[in-house]
């Protein structure tokens, strides 16, 4: 079946090493996106129409290109068009980066804008100032709205960064190529095993994520 | 940017705007069948194929659409079973797609609130008028939103299909930067065309979300 590959030499801890690239660069791009999507999406609520427009051509920018288009973009484009030598990674930071933060941010103004006035109002009949509204009342809610769905976007980060193969990058899917081709001649059936692995691999990264993701959803619902 | 480059690329890339088309459309097709089929076996229970359904939306959800097709179009054909890049690439957008539909149609069904079928029930419908004009067309309406949603990102996916060698528009660019070098010019189609490919479903998308939202708080 091709999994006998994995136990030769120390084929399997390069694999795994390749899944660690991918994770260290959505781990870096998710941390970039959370702060920034949380800063831009706040800056959506306030009722500027420069702001307001901004942000509206540059999350349908996000919603309707393609990551690997961007990637491309960054990557080749960037050092063609303006002579910047960007490395594949730091463009990969960059792209994903873009992308979540447009994610973010939109969850961020969905979770403030779901906060009905009436709260704050309570809050003010109460006699709290704003700054004790923003810390007991409004801000408790939207990190329990936001926590799941922030988790839910590490998941579509570690996924989407398997795009990175595409650039040049040595991660799990290209050290799997280089195995099956290393040993094309001992093990023909390699394909099968490695790619098998792979995909076992990324389900064992996501799947536990997920699962957290739904449970503190479940949890938080009220 | 050389105009006269552009126009030239314009007839390889029209013919890769087809394929990615009509590869995305059919796996969006696919992914749809899917979709309704196991939200119903998922939300009546039927005993052992639910399980699987359950195991199918899991594994396809929480990996990456590229490791998938590498798994249909490398690995498969070892154990004798090989189809065309093509057909890869439609099945295996489909079984992606597939998962994520199977959960908008679910949530669907289930956001229907349960006195709904109580009162049905209650004025004396019988299981199947109850299914049929009281819960189908409120969780038709309450999931179109994830629906359209899944079916952009299903056609933002298909870039991936460069990679098992299918000639679609990321193939394409890949294809002439590597040849003549005009890095520029092929980034600008590729972008033009994928506006063109998205552009209207997703604008088209919102004016069927807000109808459908009309239907579900107005009638």
């Amino acid at each position: 079946m091709g999994f006998e590959v994995l136990l030769k030499g120390n084929n399997m801890i390069r694999l795994l090493e390749g899944l660690g690239v991918a994770l260290k660069i959505s781990l870096i791009s998710v941390s970039f996106s959370i702060v920034l999507g949380i800063i831009l999406g706040m800056l959506m609520t306030l009722k500027n129409h420069v702001i307001n427009v901004i942000t509206r051509v540059y999350l349908e920018i996000v919603r309707i290109m393609p990551q690997m288009v961007l990637l491309f973009i960054v990557y080749f484009g960037a050092t063609k068009a303006m002579g910047i030598n960007i490395s594949a990674e730091t463009s990969a930071v960059i792209v994903f980066s873009f992308w979540g933060t447009a994610e973010m941010a939109d969850l961020v103004r969905g979770s403030l804008i779901s906060i009905p006035t009436i709260q704050y109002e309570s809050s003010m009949a109460l006699g709290l100032n704003r700054l004790q509204t923003y810390i007991y009342v409004i801000i408790p809610q939207i990190v329990r709205r936001m926590i799941p769905l922030s988790i839910n976007l590490i998941t579509r980060m570690i996924k989407t960064t398997s795009l990175v193969m595409m650039i040049g990058i040595v991660e799990v899917l290209k050290v799997g190529q280089q195995i099956i081709e290393a040993n094309r001649k001992s093990s023909p059936n390699a394909a099968f095993g490695v790619f098998a692995t792979i995909l076992i691999l990324y389900f064992i990264a996501c799947w536990p994520i997920s699962c957290l993701s739904k449970y503190l959803e479940k949890k938080w619902e009220n | 940017m050389d105009f006269e480059v552009i126009f030239s690329y314009m007839p390889l890339y029209i013919e890769a705007f087809l394929l990615t088309i009509k590869i995305g459309w059919i796996g969006i097709a696919i992914s749809i069948g899917i979709g309704i089929v196991l939200a119903f076996v998922l939300h009546f229970k039927i005993p052992f194929v639910s399980q699987i359904a359950k195991i199918y939306v899991e594994v396809f959800r929480n990996t990456p659409l590229l490791v998938q097709l590498f798994f249909i179009y490398f690995g498969l054909p070892k154990i004798g079973l090989s189809i065309s890049a093509q057909a890869c690439g439609a099945v295996g957008l489909g079984l992606l797609g597939g998962s994520y539909m199977t959960e908008s149609f679910r949530s669907g069904l289930e956001a229907v609130s349960p006195s709904q079928t109580e009162s049905a029930l209650a004025l004396g419908m019988t299981r199947a008028q109850l299914f049929q004009s009281v819960i189908l067309p409120q969780a038709c309406s309450l999931s179109v939103p994830a629906i359209v949603a899944n079916v952009i990102f299903l056609l933002k996916e298909t870039s991936v299909f460069s990679a098992i060698s299918l000639m679609d528009l990321m193939f394409t660019a890949k294809d002439l930067i590597g040849l003549y070098y005009n890095t520029t010019e092929c980034l600008f189609l590729l972008v033009i065309f994928y506006i063109i490919m998205l552009l209207p479903v997703s604008v088209l998308g919102s004016m069927v979300e807000k109808k459908a939202r009309v239907r579900m708080f107005g009638a």
